[in-house]
């Protein structure tokens, strides 16, 4: 059969050259071309990669190198990192597993969008600023030959920070270690306020801080976009399924000082298709956790937490889904164009969305009355109770206002620390985490990404240390708290 | 994924190579000649798809760095001469012209620029900056806002100032009173939302803005923003859409002006 199909090619396509003569390494030679044809009617057999009896383009491929468990911008950003910073061009074979890929669920595109430098942490202002250059620059980072560029709508307004008589003085430390790592954020009195934003009421203000630059907020769906077309066009493997199981082994070794540890090594990953019983096992030498709110069920598929409370090998991935709404409303007098996105003392926020005095915000509800994370329906009534009264304290001219629409959207929660996981598990050793970022993962991702990257392809952090955010402190309890949560 | 692509990786080579590798043919009149080295030039490149864009991309980023380039900071002229100096050497070399209190407009001539008028000028403050058309973008701009007396700054038509250039400009707020971002392709509302720093500004242009969306009403919002600043742009009737008894008399009478 295939003689007769080398025979119908002769009449028109005869160049007049012998054979084996090199054409640039392109045409193969008559030996190279049976050797090709011999490994593919092997592959047709079982064990091989081709299936004739039915069709499996959908199923992602047998095997990977790097395995990433969630298709948001975290993930999305590991996978760029690792082939931005592979040592040859196409040296790692990536998959992104996304279960959901309207993302109807995700975190990413239900967040508000914001960036800032005004954290409490050192190493988190470090990862902001990376994360504003990186939009700064992102035309630069994700170009792709022939695709227009990318317009984020980034509005560089900048964050105010509101500070009561108890926080004033930790709001003052913050913005001096702020200002040490480079972000630009001044200080505000009272009345330097009052003149700034006539706007607000300044009852019960200490003091505020105000970002000057690299701060305000983005369209997270553009960023994720632009992701995914760049991945694309570098060769990452993307499939829609559900990760249901890891297939492991297990070792046991003894440790120095002889107590017995058993090391986990994840060797396959099953990604289940959608509506459908149909599974494919995935070898992988590598797994990413970027599952955002289900990164703990991942952990627990993996093994992480199955064991003796109060040992490493009990100790849980500390992260869960928490429900946070989003209030879109009008307030036809409210504030002007340079109103930036203010956060109250009270953990109320808002910001301005578009030309039509527009407003978006929300509030983080106290530990007791977190709403159940079971679905993404929103409740009015908190806006009613919790969120107005303390805008329309703040700003007067919120007293006035008309709800138009509302969302819900999840946190990756870190209920130890409310700061990310980035980096291996001690014992499951080809885990790696990048999440628990409890609301500010957005902002965060193209460091934390290249973080990830630096530590699955060097195996230490090279650019950020992100060292306070490993696993292994939930076991020794060391936390690296962050206070600044909106 | 999986196989159907290696299934027509097996056909494709047999199909859609025209050069033969098939034993003992003979030597064939060819009579298409020109057609086929035309078809082998686009086989060439199809070939070598991956090298292709590896070429495109190289010229992209090559593009990418001219810009870098024009745009780096001067250390040596300003440990010499002075920020005020080497910030005019900045907007000089990128084509633009500067006012020096007190002196004429200056601009780069053929000769190039003499160190003989930089040391006279050292401690004279730059008063206006005219950087039209220039490619400055928010690495060059270090060298603009280093200019701390600077008075009027002229934006226009520059490719690459967007949103992020504006919301630098808030370290010229103290002496910046005349400015004008007018046809600069990047600029949006959004960016114009971070110029209420500049509360002593007396002229802003912003007119011929495209990507800002909506002229009439970014002008009115920028106005309220700025109460003490002269603010010429869009018209604030542009936009508006003619209502239906105006149209009938437009359609009868003459044009009235927008």
């Amino acid at each position: 059969m295939l003689r007769r199909a080398l025979r119908l090619r002769l009449g028109p396509c005869l160049s007049g050259r012998g054979l084996g003569t090199y054409r640039g390494g392109s045409t193969l030679d008559w030996n190279g071309k049976v050797s090709e044809i011999k490994k593919k009617i092997q592959s047709i057999f079982p064990g091989g990669a081709w299936s004739p009896l039915y069709d499996t383009s959908h199923l992602p491929p047998e095997r990977s190198d790097v395995v990433i468990v969630g298709g948001g911008v975290l993930g999305l950003s590991v996978a760029y990192w690792l082939k931005r910073l592979e040592k040859q061009r196409g040296a790692i074979r990536v998959l992104v597993v996304e279960r959901d890929h309207t993302y109807s669920r995700a975190s990413t595109v239900l967040s508000v969008g914001g960036i800032r430098q005004q954290f409490s942490l050192p190493e988190n202002v470090q990862l902001s600023l990376f994360s504003a250059e990186f939009l700064r620059n992102i035309n630069e980072y994700l170009a792709v030959v022939d695709d227009p560029p990318l317009d984020l709508q980034f509005n560089p307004s900048g964050y105010l920070l509101l500070a009561s008589e108890e926080g004033a003085a930790i709001m003052e430390r913050n913005v001096k270690m702020q200002r040490q790592e480079g972000a630009k954020v001044c200080l505000m009195s009272p009345e330097q306020l009052q003149k700034k934003f006539p706007w607000i009421n300044t009852e019960g203000v200490a003091l505020a801080s105000y970002g000057l630059e690299n701060e305000g907020w983005f369209d997270p769906w553009c960023l994720l976009q632009g992701l995914r077309r760049k991945l694309q066009s570098t060769g990452v493997l993307f499939c829609q399924g559900e990760v249901t199981r890891f297939i492991s082994s297990s070792s046991h070794m003894e440790t120095a000082s002889g107590e017995q540890v058993t090391l986990k090594r994840i060797h396959e990953v099953h990604v289940k298709m959608d509506h459908s019983q149909e599974f494919q096992p995935v070898e992988c030498a590598i797994v990413v956790n970027a599952a955002g709110a289900w990164s703990g069920q991942i952990a627990e598929l993996a093994g992480v937490g199955n064991g003796l409370p109060g040992t490493m090998q009990g100790t849980k991935l500390p992260v869960e889904p928490r429900k946070r709404y989003v209030y879109l409303w009008h307030c036809p007098k409210g504030p002007g164009l340079e109103a930036p996105l203010v956060a109250d003392p009270s953990g109320a926020y808002f910001r301005r969305e578009g030309l039509g005095n527009n407003y978006l915000g929300g509030c983080s509800p106290a530990e007791e009355e977190e709403p159940d994370p079971g679905n993404l329906e929103v409740d009015y009534d908190f806006f009613q109770e919790k969120v107005w009264p303390r805008l329309a304290q703040r700003v007067p001219a919120f007293e006035t206002l008309k709800v138009r629409s509302a969302w819900a959207g999840y946190y990756d929660y870190n209920t130890f620390d409310q700061n990310g996981v980035v980096g291996p598990h001690p014992l499951v050793v080809n885990m790696y985490f990048a999440t628990g970022f409890s609301g500010h993962g957005l902002q965060q991702a193209p460091a934390v990404g290249r973080a990830v990257a630096e530590m699955v392809l060097e195996g230490h952090f090279q650019t950020i240390n992100l060292s306070p955010f490993l696993f292994s402190r939930f076991y020794f309890g060391e936390k690296a708290q962050e206070h600044c949560i909106l | 994924m999986a196989a159907p692509r290696a299934f027509l990786r097996l056909v494709a080579p047999v199909w859609n190579r025209g050069t033969c590798g098939v034993r003992g043919l003979s030597k064939a009149v060819d009579p298409e000649g020109s057609q086929r080295k035309g078809r082998t030039l686009l086989q060439f490149l199809t070939d070598r798809f991956y090298d292709v864009e590896a070429v495109r991309e190289y010229l992209l980023r090559k593009q990418v760095l001219k810009v870098q380039k024009k745009n780096r900071s001067f250390t040596y002229i300003e440990e010499r001469y002075g920020p005020y100096v080497a910030g005019a050497y900045f907007v000089l070399k990128q084509g633009g012209t500067v006012k020096f209190r007190d002196r004429e407009w200056m601009r780069a001539n053929e000769r190039g620029l003499s160190s003989l008028e930089f040391r006279k000028l050292q401690e004279v403050p730059v008063e206006a900056v005219d950087a039209s058309g220039c490619a400055i973008n928010y690495q060059g701009l270090d060298n603009l806002l280093a200019l701390k007396e600077l008075q009027s700054l002229s934006l226009r038509r520059c490719p690459h100032v967007d949103d992020w250039c504006l919301s630098r400009l808030y370290q010229l707020a103290d002496s910046l009173q005349e400015l004008s971002l007018a046809g600069c392709p990047r600029i949006s509302e959004r960016g114009l939302a971070c110029l209420h720093h500049l509360q002593n500004l007396r002229r802003l242009d912003i007119s011929d803005l495209p990507a800002v969306s909506n002229p009439g009403l970014t002008q009115i919002l920028v106005e309220e923003m700025l109460p003490h600043c002269e603010v010429l742009g869009a018209d604030w009737a542009q936009g508006l859409k003619v209502g239906p008894e105006k149209q009938s008399r437009d359609a009868a009478g003459s044009p009235i002006p927008a």
